[in-house]
């Protein structure tokens, strides 16, 4: 019987399903890669679990002694990862989450022992950010991994989401991913354009801006340091932007095929339809799309049975990214 | 030479204010540059919000046409077409 000796080491290897049915052009394949087979539900165990081995390696955190404590903003994958993770190894996590994300992801947050500290939905991430930022620099004895500057982040992608998709398909010719932290496209972007330099990367998003009214100007602004320092802007070759309603039919049709992710996984999906559509006629493209998590934290917004429009301005005041 | 077009420019939250309090003008350009110009012109409290002293894109501020970041598109050199959708979004945290 093959084990394993910790839950950990389930981490990555995710598989890669076609779902080419969905494409809008024949001669362009998408495979999508389930992250939600992760075993805390995301593509954000490889990045919590990176992270915290850094730490550990650099004697930031002591595995095995008591009353260590770590703190991290997130809108619920990173923080539910960490919460994983912290469990598993023995540490005390603080998650500043904000007050508008699913009723699911704060009950995994404490099904793993985390301590939630709320921060303005209005302000969305960035509120997260503030706060986490604020509480760490209180509590200098905290050991805040603060994902979006963090370039373990960006390398657990590069050593492993990265490698993967390589492995599992070197015919790919265009890597569609959702951009949060930048993370996933920085590192596994990175890797594939070294591998075939002719690779393009296409970044996804919310319309993030819309839904957040707590700012007060755009100097409020926030750009992840690491998508800076890591010439993120260079690296990209479109970035473009899904509303909820259009990830909602993307989630729907995913599910017709019999694969049932979350509402990013939709937005991505709807940018690697967007991406097969763009390309010129006869062109042979191979798109592979993370799928971040599955639909399970989703439930309770009725994404697969509600109705389209009261579904989707729902979603348009909770954060799913 | 590009021909001036009728778009309709989607502003967040955040700009409305500045706009009225609407949250679609129409505006006429024949690229993004025209178009924030134009924008930037009828109401002058953005002029400090969209572009920088040196004419570049404010770094917080995303613009779209039809949901595509012209930043990797020809940034303010983007031509627009009739019909097209110009979307502005500030740049937020998310993960």
């Amino acid at each position: 019987m093959a084990s394993h000796r910790s839950i950990l080491d389930l981490i990555g290897d995710t598989p890669l399903v076609e779902v080419s049915e969905l494409s809008p052009n024949p001669d362009a394949r998408i495979f999508v890669k389930l992250e939600g087979k992760n075993p805390g539900g995301s593509v954000k165990d490889r990045v919590a679990l990176a992270m915290v081995e850094d730490a550990e390696k650099a004697g930031l955190l002591r595995p095995g002694e008591a009353g260590q404590v770590l703190i991290e903003p997130s809108s619920g994958n990173t923080g539910i990862g960490l919460a994983l993770v912290c469990r598993v190894k023995g540490y005390h996590l603080v998650v500043v989450l904000p007050r508008n994300v699913s009723p699911e992801r704060r009950q995994l947050l404490e099904l793993w022992g985390a301590e939630i500290v709320e921060s303005p939905g209005s302000e969305g991430s960035n509120g997260a950010v503030r706060l986490a930022r604020q509480l760490a620099a209180e509590h200098p004895e905290w050991v805040f991994l603060y994902q979006y500057a963090n370039p373990a982040n960006p390398r657990a992608h590069y050593e492993s989401t990265g490698p993967e998709i390589w492995r599992d398909c070197p015919e790919i010719t265009h890597f569609v991913a959702g951009l949060g932290t930048s993370g996933t496209l920085l590192g596994a972007g990175r890797y594939l354009k070294e591998r075939n330099p002719s690779i393009e990367v296409w970044a996804v998003e919310p319309p993030a801006g819309e839904m957040v009214d707590g700012l007060r100007n755009l100097d409020d602004g926030y750009i992840p340091p690491i998508f800076e320092e890591l010439g993120g802007a260079d690296l990209l070759d479109r970035k473009t932007v899904v509303r909820p309603k259009e990830s909602i039919e993307w989630v729907r049709r995913l599910a017709d095929s019999g694969i049932f992710v979350g509402l990013s996984s939709g937005a991505a999906m709807a940018g690697a339809a967007r991406c097969a559509a763009h390309l010129a006629g006869g062109r042979q493209a191979v798109i592979v799309v993370v799928s971040p998590d599955d639909g399970w934290k989703y439930l309770s917004t009725g994404a697969w049975t509600g109705d389209i429009d009261e579904v989707s301005e729902r979603a348009g005041s909770v954060i799913y990214f | 030479m590009a021909v001036a077009v009728a778009v309709d420019v989607r502003l967040p939250t955040l700009l409305r204010a500045q706009a009225g309090g609407k949250s679609t003008v129409t505006v006429k350009g024949a690229t993004i540059g025209d178009v924030l110009a134009e924008l930037v012109a009828e109401f002058p409290a953005m002029s400090g919000q969209l572009l920088n002293a040196d004419g570049t894109l404010h770094r917080f501020v995303n613009v779209y046409v039809n949901d595509d970041d012209v930043r990797y598109l020809e940034a303010l050199e983007t031509p627009v077409k009739d019909g097209d959708e110009v979307s502005l979004l500030p740049a937020v945290a998310g993960g």
